[in-house]
């Protein structure tokens, strides 16, 4: 027999333990289940120092106690918990669980938010933690000293390549347009320093090496010219793209894959709320997580009230 | 000072009894960081699921992690953490940087359950 909540939340980071703070406490029955580390994205973030009321602490440490509240509160939470099957349309929403089980829910919250975006070429897999990284402050120390290519254009990008120009020899910056996307101020300090030399106009074809990363092959979008920047390592931060692909086809979607949801977090599939950077917004920080967590649990409140529940 | 609830190997000698001690050993090696804290955690979620296989860490700038550093199969590793799968005492198997929990359940069970 199916087990049966007042609300399944998907996704255990912010968004979906802020939920599961304001569900817990209204008692409402509520399963939290991540596909992966509770956490989410603060897990990948070394330094927080824009969460009010939090003096600068690591990502890890916030979820950490967002987690702790949200179980002292009652909620079940489940980590490495594979959803292998969902009717969201059907009433109460059934799931069908990696381990073969059921779970049914009155409403759900959709806050399964996003990951770093990758390039999805072999050779990129290949070189993973050969040459490849997402993590500078983590891979940093590795390549002092030696030439590197950061791709990427936005504020986290330049910021990196900042961060990285004081160990590496050269940083070349390799990016898709013919202007950054980043602060003002950053832009100006990344111009300005010495090491940094810049790639415009580039799609990123191909990794090659050997046993490690050698080169970073790219083509000029406008000239066709082809250039190989030999380097010994390159970091990606090319955006994030929103854990959206189980709900294509059930609720609707942007073009860019986030969910289209209401003032209250509703999609447009009675009962089911998105929350968090998985939905249509224009900023992504912990603090709009934490507040679209606690707008769709109320809204979900009130929704299971209407239904007199 | 890593701050897992994992076992910590922090001597020649740990590690030394370690490998002595158990046919199957998973060693994460790393730091504190976003890359290396997914998959401690990882690990402490398989302890039960993986009875025969002993769990541990190192850290990365800890008194006994030139034992990792030196290998030579991790020479071109640029990733953290770097984490070793020993089998009988012998190095099996070594990766670079973050893994997903899949990655890390299809080397336990190739290694360590004959293809499980
Ligand atoms: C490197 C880095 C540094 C950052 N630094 C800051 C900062 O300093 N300040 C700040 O405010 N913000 C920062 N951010 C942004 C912030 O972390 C995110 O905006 C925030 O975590 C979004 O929260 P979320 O709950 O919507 O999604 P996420 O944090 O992405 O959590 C989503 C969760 O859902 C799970 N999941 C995914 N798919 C499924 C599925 N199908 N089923 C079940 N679970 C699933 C994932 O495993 C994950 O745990 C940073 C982000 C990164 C990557």
């Amino acid at each position: 027999m199916a087990h049966h909540y007042d609300v399944i939340v998907l996704g255990g980071g912010p968004a979906g333990l802020t939920a599961g703070i304001y569900l817990g406490r209204a008692r409402a029955r509520t399963l939290i289940l991540d596909a992966g580390t509770i956490g989410g994205q603060t897990v990948l973030s070394y330094s927080v120092a824009n969460y009010p009321g939090v003096e600068e602490t690591s990502g890890r440490t916030i979820s950490q106690t967002m987690l702790k509240q949200a179980r002292g509160f009652g909620c079940e939470i489940r980590a490495y918990t594979e959803v292998a099957g969902m009717d969201l349309r059907a009433d109460p929403k059934r799931f069908r669980l990696g381990d073969g089980s059921e779970v049914t829910g009155e409403a759900v919250i959709i806050a399964t938010g996003g990951v770093p975006r990758r390039f999805g070429l072999a050779s990129e897999e290949r070189f993973v933690g050969r040459g490849i990284s997402y993590c500078a402050t983590c891979d940093g120390d590795f390549f002092t000293e030696r030439p590197i290519a950061v791709v990427g254009g936005g504020n986290s990008a330049l910021e990196e390549a900042l961060a990285l120009a004081r160990y590496a020899s050269k940083v070349t910056i390799i990016h898709e347009f013919d202007h950054f996307q980043a602060e003002p101020w950053i832009i100006e300090e990344v111009r300005g320093n010495p090491k940094i030399r810049f790639l415009m106009e580039q799609e990123v074809l191909d990794f090659e090496g050997g046993e490690k990363l050698e080169k970073v092959v790219s083509v000029h979008k406008k000239t066709g010219e082809v250039s190989a920047t030999v380097v010994d390592g390159c970091f990606v931060f090319i955006g994030y793209v929103p854990n959206s692909g189980p709900f294509e086809g059930v609720v609707s979607l942007t073009e860019r894959g986030e969910i289209r949801t209401d003032e209250s977090l509703a999609t447009d599939v009675p009962g089911v709320f998105a929350a968090g950077d998985v939905r249509a917004k224009r900023y992504r920080q912990i603090t709009t997580a934490v507040a679209d967590g606690t707008i769709a649990a109320l809204s979900v409140l009130e929704s299971l009230r209407e239904k007199g529940r | 000072m890593l701050q897992t609830g994992l076992e910590h190997v922090e001597s020649q000698e740990s590690f030394e009894s370690l490998l002595k001690e158990h046919e199957n050993v998973m060693l994460c090696c790393g730091r504190m960081g976003p890359m290396c804290l997914p998959v401690y955690d990882i690990m402490e979620n398989l302890r039960d699921e993986y009875p025969e296989v002993a769990f541990r860490d190192m850290d990365f700038d800890g008194p006994a992690s030139h034992l990792v550093r030196r290998l030579p199969e991790v020479r071109s590793f640029t990733g953290l953490p770097f984490t070793l799968y020993y089998k009988d005492g012998k190095l099996v198997e070594a990766t670079s940087s973050i893994q997903t929990r899949s990655q890390v359940t299809s080397n336990l069970d190739r290694l360590y359950r004959n293809g499980g």
